[in-house]
């Protein structure tokens, strides 16, 4: 078992032609995940590596049965592209691009309610269940399959506590980037609610930053829901107010939004939180025996 | 992106937001001319620099006669002003905007921001006028009123005038109060701000709202589609290194410290900076190289670290994913030959490829460092700094 992705997930990419949608099409494939199909408008009837493009999302989804699609489009057209998946109502949309206006976002989140779809990212690596399906730009090679859910706002970070995890044999149920990106499709009380529910995740590691309250939220809902183990990191403990770290959503303002702040709601709610971003894995293995 | 005050009062002005008349002066003459054409007085002289708090440094006048506004324009240009906002090294005035000056009766806040938690636009308002907003935010938050604003719908008068009621505006200020918000609201959405804030929003002795103060900031993701806006950009207001990066498509943040980073991604360079710390040292800068880490965009970062003088060691941080560890590992060879770098190099590389990456630097015959894991990379930049070790 695994949350949102597995070895049945049928998954077509938005922006196939495009040079990311093709790179990363491939590695899917290369990986071992079911990609049916793909979308660019005015390219319907040929080809990517003997998969199938459509013009339209509907069109593909009717073709291939697909039951996920991930979105590699560029900035000023992956808002429409994220609306077209849930008009399609395909239960699972990844968006990876990087850079959509906020208000864009807060449109498509209006836009979402009351319909069937989940929405990763935007701005995030993807999601991968080891072993069975790959959606998104992360290594494949440093997951192993096992019994930790893994849930972070980070690209490369997220990559350095899977490596932790996999580098000490310990395996990983599912692995999601959320996204640095300030409206986003799936928060992390949303990840931890899933990894509760699965059988297969037996603990949690997750990853948060600056900015926002997502972090303190997950912390309560821990608190108040869960009953795996779960350890933290949270980055951004010498991060200055008011400068934005890279990431849209990532910028302490108004006194908001500190790691200091953060780090002592989480432990306030009995999780562990890892102080260096080296002691990731050791801190969940500290509270979590495989 | 941030702009002036007067490139904020331009942008309102054409959403029918009420703003004081006023001129942009670069000159002290131009500032006489400036409010010979406005009228009769009093005048106000306001330095115009990206960072709040102006009024108390002494970047704000109100004067009676055009003598003083040349005098007092004549002061302010090129001064540095130092305020709570621009750190202790202050920013230099290079224009100042002379504006028609008013009869205030009462002083009112009034912000719009993204509220993260409903991902909404949010109306805030206050009768705490002029104060620091965060300050009454935090001591008496029941003297805010927010308003969450559909996005379909945009600010329902209904909205506006519950605002405006709280604020105890009188009753024939209700529709020139609808008025000012939505236009505020339009002003936001077609511009894709990510900050609108208005204090003090004035009452005036007449009885008009006048926005007497304008700070606009913008989402630099929706900039592609306001050429008009990036045109506003003052690339004097500006840190010259983080204007660099940015050319190259680098995140570039200049810090305290004296131990310059170089990550890719945003997270793993925060978290970089952290263990940095966390060993004894200072990160000198946040600077995430992106995902494809090229020759160009590395050889750019380091002529980027090593511009700033304080710092006396570099720590490279790259988790290889799809980039591979050997093309970055010659691209740190490459640039380092290129920049001639002559202060310790601790390299830690994890990822596809990591072996020959290692073998890579190691055979190079530059004085590189390498590092197995976060912790053993900070401490070992962190110690040699200490020792001041380097190539030359």
């Amino acid at each position: 078992m695994s949350i949102l992705v597995n070895k049945d997930t049928k998954v077509i990419t938005q922006g196939i032609t495009g040079a990311h949608g093709l790179f990363h099409t491939i590695a899917a494939l290369e990986y071992g995940t079911h990609v049916v199909g793909g979308v660019t408008p005015g390219k319907a009837g040929t080809d990517v590596q003997g998969v199938p493009v459509f013009d339209t999302v509907a069109d593909a989804v009717k073709a291939t049965g697909a039951t996920a699609s991930v979105i590699y489009v560029p900035p000023p057209f992956a808002a429409d592209a994220i609306l077209e998946a849930i008009d399609a109502e395909l239960p699972l949309v990844v968006c990876i691009t990087e850079g959509i206006p906020v208000l864009d976002m807060v449109k498509v989140k209006h836009s979402m309610r009351g319909r069937k779809t989940r929405l990763i990212g935007p701005n995030c690596p993807g999601i991968i269940t080891p072993g069975e399906c790959k959606i998104g730009i992360m290594p494949g090679y440093i997951h192993k399959k096992g019994p930790v859910g893994v849930v972070s706002r980070s690209g490369t970070l997220t990559y350095e506590g899977v490596w932790q995890l996999s580098s000490r044999n310990v395996g990983q149920s599912t692995c999601i980037g959320l996204g640095g990106d300030p409206v986003n499709g799936t928060s992390f009380v949303d990840a931890l609610a899933l990894f509760e529910q699965d059988p297969a995740t037996e603990a949690v590691l997750m990853m948060g930053e600056i900015g926002g309250s997502a972090e303190e939220e997950a912390g309560r809902f821990i608190r108040d829901h869960m009953t795996k183990p779960v350890a933290a990191f949270i980055a951004g403990l010498t991060a200055p107010p008011g400068k934005r770290m890279g990431h849209a959503g990532a910028i302490i303002s108004g006194g908001k939004g500190t790691a200091a702040e953060k780090i002592a709601v989480l432990e306030e709610c009995g999780v562990k939180v890892a102080r260096s971003p080296a002691d990731m894995a050791d801190t969940l293995l500290s509270v979590y025996k495989p | 992106m941030n702009i002036h005050e007067y490139q904020a009062k331009q942008v309102l002005r054409g959403f029918g937001v009420p703003v004081p008349k006023g001129e942009v002066c670069f000159h002290p003459a131009a500032a006489r001319e400036a409010a010979r054409n406005l009228g009769d007085g009093p005048y106000v002289v306001k330095a115009q620099i990206h960072a709040g708090g102006r009024g108390k440094g002494g970047g704000v006048k109100v004067v009676q006669t055009l003598d003083e506004v040349k005098k007092t324009a004549a002061r302010m240009l090129g001064m540095t002003l130092v305020t709570h906002q621009t750190g202790p090294a202050g920013k230099v005035v290079r224009r100042v905007y002379v504006e028609e000056g008013c009869r205030i009766a009462r002083e009112l806040y009034v912000g719009m921001l993204l509220d993260r938690a409903t991902s909404r636009v949010t109306l805030m308002a206050s009768s705490e006028g002029g104060m620091d907003i965060e300050e009454v935010a935090a001591k008496t938050p029941e003297k805010i009123f927010k308003e969450a604003i559909d996005p379909t719908i945009g600010l329902g008068p209904f909205q506006a005038r519950r605002v405006a009621l709280r604020l105890n505006l009188e009753k024939k200020q209700l529709g020139q109060a609808v008025d000012f918000f939505q236009n505020l609201y339009r002003a936001f959405v077609d511009k894709d701000c990510s900050l609108v804030e208005i204090n003090p929003l004035v009452v005036t002795a007449e009885g008009k709202l006048l926005a007497l103060d304008a700070k606009l900031n913008f989402d630099d993701n929706g900039l592609f589609r306001h050429p008009d806006i990036r045109a506003l950009r003052d690339f004097d207001e500006e840190n010259e290194n983080e204007i660099d990066a940015s050319e190259y498509d680098l995140s570039y943040i200049s810090l305290d410290g004296n131990i310059g980073c170089m990550v890719n991604g945003a997270g793993l360079a925060m978290a970089t900076m952290d263990i940095i710390q966390l060993s004894g040292g200072a990160p000198a800068n946040f600077l995430d190289v992106g995902g494809g880490a090229s020759r160009e965009k590395v050889t750019a970062a380091f002529k980027i670290i090593l511009r700033d003088p304080q710092v006396k060691g570099i720590l490279v941080n790259i988790f290889g994913g799809i980039m591979k560890c050997d093309i970055i590992a010659q691209g740190i060879i490459d640039a380092v030959t290129e920049v001639h770098l002559a202060i310790p190099l601790v390299v830690r590389l994890e990822g596809t490829n990591v072996e020959k990456g290692k073998e890579l630097l190691s055979q190079s015959g530059l004085n590189i460092i390498t590092a197995e894991g976060m912790t053993d990379a900070a401490r070992k930049i962190v110690g040699a700094v200490a020792a001041g070790r380097g190539n030359a």
